[in-house]
């Protein structure tokens, strides 16, 4: 059964928890993330759920402790933004190398400093190298569906990594939307229970965990979780493609635009996707073949399947929410480019930094960022590889 | 989808731990580093750190069992509350279960001299 | 009171093959400690430190329960993670059988990089029992100064210099400081007395809710003692006064060994190689000023286990 209601993205997602029933959830307040916890604390203290919620003293404590209750073989979430990601940015690491499967979602907020409280990606790409799976949201309806996915792919015992659900800070987290929920007694049937393999509870089989690697295994330690990065990729199709008989709406790692014909595309992650499909609705009615790619996965990195959806394209744009100060561009453009060079047919890759910091992306900025595509197109030449856009110069 | 599962469970539990090797491949080892067999370090000796060793001498032995006690390396063994051997495979010659010893029923002889020793409890018994 | 006989057949659950150093305080507390908890199912917490490198090598581990070393400041948040999965899971019959939570790290993951994660877990009011190693500087790291660091102790971080004689400032009080988060049981003790150790063991993993022990475990190396009188440096740390017993309970202060005679704390110092350079001449105001010390924190140690607060005679 579907209903629809409308909610903000926190909600959304505060209400996927609900519908989960972690056994555990450590998490500590951040702005935007707050409401998550606090929603869900209030369904802890009417027993609506049965999980043992810890409320810690910090991120990096939130963190922490999921990763103990996880080995423990509870099935564990946290939640954080910006500061609090940053904080946990150590035992992040640590959860994805135990491959314990932690699903957390990830409010996006720009790094401090300076201070400021609004969205961009600087948080979750901080931890783009971590060994954590990465998903992206592009509103409150997929937040909420892939926090209920999240689980299962974290749990898969070809994956056993932890998931970060992604979703942009105040323009999602805090915006009423209208959504589709479904019943409490199908997600429960969806994520089923958490089996674990190796946990710390097991009276029959004590197990060391964390333990001290040294040269001669750490390496391949390290290889195992690629392959399970590896593994995923399979994985998320396939849940992607069951909650789609009890959603109607299907995921992959990416979505396709308009692309199938795009003479020129965009490919930006979460909330600007919607603008960004929006202005090239409006260009295909003024006969200019655009189309815009929404990386759902960013990490594992769905690099064959961008690279399949963009080779027809001329002309590319990546629009990075965040900066790395390489002076060669954002964190995705080298991604993309990276994924591109090997069809040596000389599509055109640029790259313009957005929305720092909650700054607007507007309307116009994609107009004008098409538009600099359509020239690249018809040229052939790229002036500026690395632009910004909506920043005053 | 490929059925996946390059990892076995049970791999390096029991005595199969003993085989983990460096020179093994990474999808050979346990997943995540995590080691299945409780307290299997025994079977990694540090006795060979050692350059004094302690040698019970069961006459003056009133088994008080502080040697067993002060143990950091739990290589004293007592056996029905008694003071059993000492485990010269893990024990690492600190010295600590002779000081500790009221009755001075605990020597520490270098290893070299063991040989010696030997000889010469035989004779005493 | 269990006598050794009985004691020694508990089950061992810190094994030989570990790689701690010979002579090492920490094999001695820890096999204490797991030994009060007889046949109990334990897991066990450890901060970053010589204890987690020594015990856990893969693919060696000297643990004969479950065990997980997760960072350097998050002990208490770990190991109170893996309680509140206890208790969720019990809930749902998922977990079989009774466990207790022991969580261990040294001075410099308890009372310094781990001092935030271990107030929240204890404040929270977790069923743990947290036992600090200290053995007064960050040992694994080759023997820089700590907040345990005691006055005047030479280190690689407060060497005893030409201008400045070794470590400056008073050491932490955190058994004090976790007295005060108002917990159940919080208790400081010594390898020496074993009776002590095995007893606050015992008392930490009965009671219900948080449990705070700080060891004093000495380090053969960073103190530079001759490694077998382990024993003797720990007693003359209680007998001077220096590392008191005492423990509280349910907010009561209650001293557990009063020396009978004034040991001046020199005797303490001497044996030890970090406290070398106190007995140059010139430096008697020095070891005046760490007696001092000692003498002024026993005094109000005393006041708060409502003891009359004087001293022996000198």
């Amino acid at each position: 059964m579907k209903t629809k209601v409308a909610l903000t993205g926190n909600e959304a997602v505060a209400q996927a928890m609900k519908q989960i029933n972690p056994d555990v959830v450590a998490a500590y307040p951040i702005t935007p993330q707050t409401e998550i916890v606090q929603i869900f604390s209030s369904f802890v203290a009417n027993g609506e759920v049965d999980t043992e919620f810890v409320a810690v003293e910090s991120e990096h404590s939130a963190m922490s402790a999921a990763i103990g209750a996880a080995a423990g073989g509870a099935r564990a979430m946290t939640a954080t933004s910006s500061q609090g990601l940053a904080l946990m940015f150590e035992v992040v690491y640590i959860a994805a190398s135990l491959r314990l499967p932690i699903v957390f979602p990830v409010v996006n907020r720009a790094l401090s400093g300076p201070i400021n409280i609004h969205c961009d990606h600087s948080d979750a790409m901080g931890l783009r190298d971590s060994g954590v799976i990465q998903l992206f949201s592009e509103n409150a309806q997929e937040a909420y569906d892939n926090m209920i996915q999240a689980v299962r792919i974290a749990e898969h015992p070809d994956v056993r990594l932890p998931v970060m659900v992604n979703m942009d800070g105040f323009i999602t987290s805090h915006a009423m939307d209208v959504l589709e929920v479904i019943d409490d007694e199908t997600v429960k049937n969806f994520v089923g229970t958490y089996v674990p393999e190796d946990y710390l509870l097991d009276a029959q089989n004590p197990i060391s965990m964390g333990n001290f690697d040294m040269y001669d295994f750490y390496f391949e330690h390290k290889r195992q979780q690629v392959e399970a990065m590896k593994a995923a990729k399979e994985v998320i199709k396939e849940v992607g493609k069951e909650f789609a008989k009890i959603s109607g709406r299907e995921y992959g790692l990416i979505e396709s635009y308009k692309l199938d014909d795009a003479d020129v595309a965009l490919v930006v992650l979460n909330s600007a996707a919607g603008t960004a499909k929006g202005v090239a609705d409006e260009l295909r009615a003024k006969g200019i073949k655009a189309g815009v790619l929404k990386p759902r996965v960013y990490r594992p990195f769905p690099q064959e399947e961008i690279r399949e959806a963009l080779k027809g394209v001329k002309a590319v744009a990546v629009l990075d929410r965040a900066e790395t100060f390489s002076t060669c561009g954002g964190p995705m453009f080298a991604d993309i480019r990276n994924t591109l060079y090997d069809l040596k047919n000389d599509i055109k890759v640029v790259n313009y930094i957005y929305g720092l910091g909650g700054r607007d992306l507007r309307l116009e900025h994609v107009q004008q960022v098409f538009e600099d595509l359509e020239n690249i197109r018809k040229t052939g030449r790229v002036d500026e590889t690395v632009k910004y856009l909506g920043l005053r110069e | 989808m490929t059925p996946y599962n390059p990892f076995n469970r049970n791999f390096g539990s029991g005595t199969r731990t003993k085989a983990v090797r460096p020179d093994m491949k990474w999808h050979e080892l346990t997943r995540a580093g995590n080691i299945y067999e409780p307290g299997n370090a025994n079977t990694y000796e540090t006795g060979d750190w050692r350059s004094i060793r302690p040698v019970w001498n069961k006459e003056r032995c009133i088994h008080c069992l502080f040697c067993w006690r002060y143990c950091p390396d739990a290589s004293v063994i007592a056996k029905d509350g008694k003071f059993e051997t000492f485990d010269y495979k893990h024990c690492k010659g600190c010295g600590i279960c002779a000081k500790v010893c009221p009755v001075n029923a605990i020597d520490m002889v270098p290893e070299d001299e063991i040989e010696k020793v030997k000889e010469a409890n035989k004779d005493e018994n | 009171m269990a006598t050794l006989k009985e004691l020694s057949k508990v089950e061992e659950r810190f094994v030989g093959g570990h790689r701690l150093c010979a002579g090492c305080g920490h094999g001695i507390t820890v096999r204490m400690i797991l030994n009060a908890a007889e046949g109990s199912n334990v897991v066990v917490g450890c901060a970053t430190g010589c204890l987690e490198v020594a015990s856990t090598i893969y693919p060696y581990t000297a643990w004969k329960c479950s065990f997980i070393h997760n960072a350097f400041e998050n002990a208490g948040a770990t190991i109170s993670g893996v309680e509140a999965a206890y208790k969720a899971l019990k809930k749902k019959g998922k977990v079989n059988g009774d466990f207790k939570f022991i969580a261990f790290g040294g001075d410099g993951g308890t009372y310094d990089i781990g001092l935030q994660s271990l107030s929240g877990a204890m404040e929270r009011g977790h069923n743990i029992v947290y036992v600090c190693l200290d053995n007064e500087a960050y040992m694994n790291t080759g023997i820089q100064r700590s907040s345990a660091t005691p006055t005047g102790a030479d280190t690689t971080t407060s060497p005893a210099g030409k201008v400045i004689p070794g470590k400056q400032q008073p050491r932490k009080d955190l058994t004090a400081i976790m007295a005060a988060h108002n917990i159940p049981y919080v208790a400081q003790t010594a390898i020496n007395n074993w009776q002590d150790v095995h007893k606050k063991a015992k008392k930490a993993l009965e009671v219900e809710g948080p449990a705070f022990i700080n060891v004093l475990s000495p380090c053969p190396r960073g103190w530079r003692y001759n490694t077998p009188d382990i024993v003797e440096i720990t007693k003359l740390a209680v007998e001077t006064r220096f590392w008191p017993l005492f423990e509280v309970e349910n907010g009561k202060w209650k001293l557990n060994y009063k020396p009978k005679k004034y040991v001046p704390i020199e005797e303490f110092l001497k044996p030890q190689g970090r406290f070398r350079h106190l007995f140059k001449p010139g430096n008697e105001h020095l070891i005046k000023a760490i007696q001092e010390e000692v003498d002024s924190r026993w005094l109000a140690l005393l006041e708060r286990c409502g003891e009359t607060p004087e001293l022996p005679p000198r």
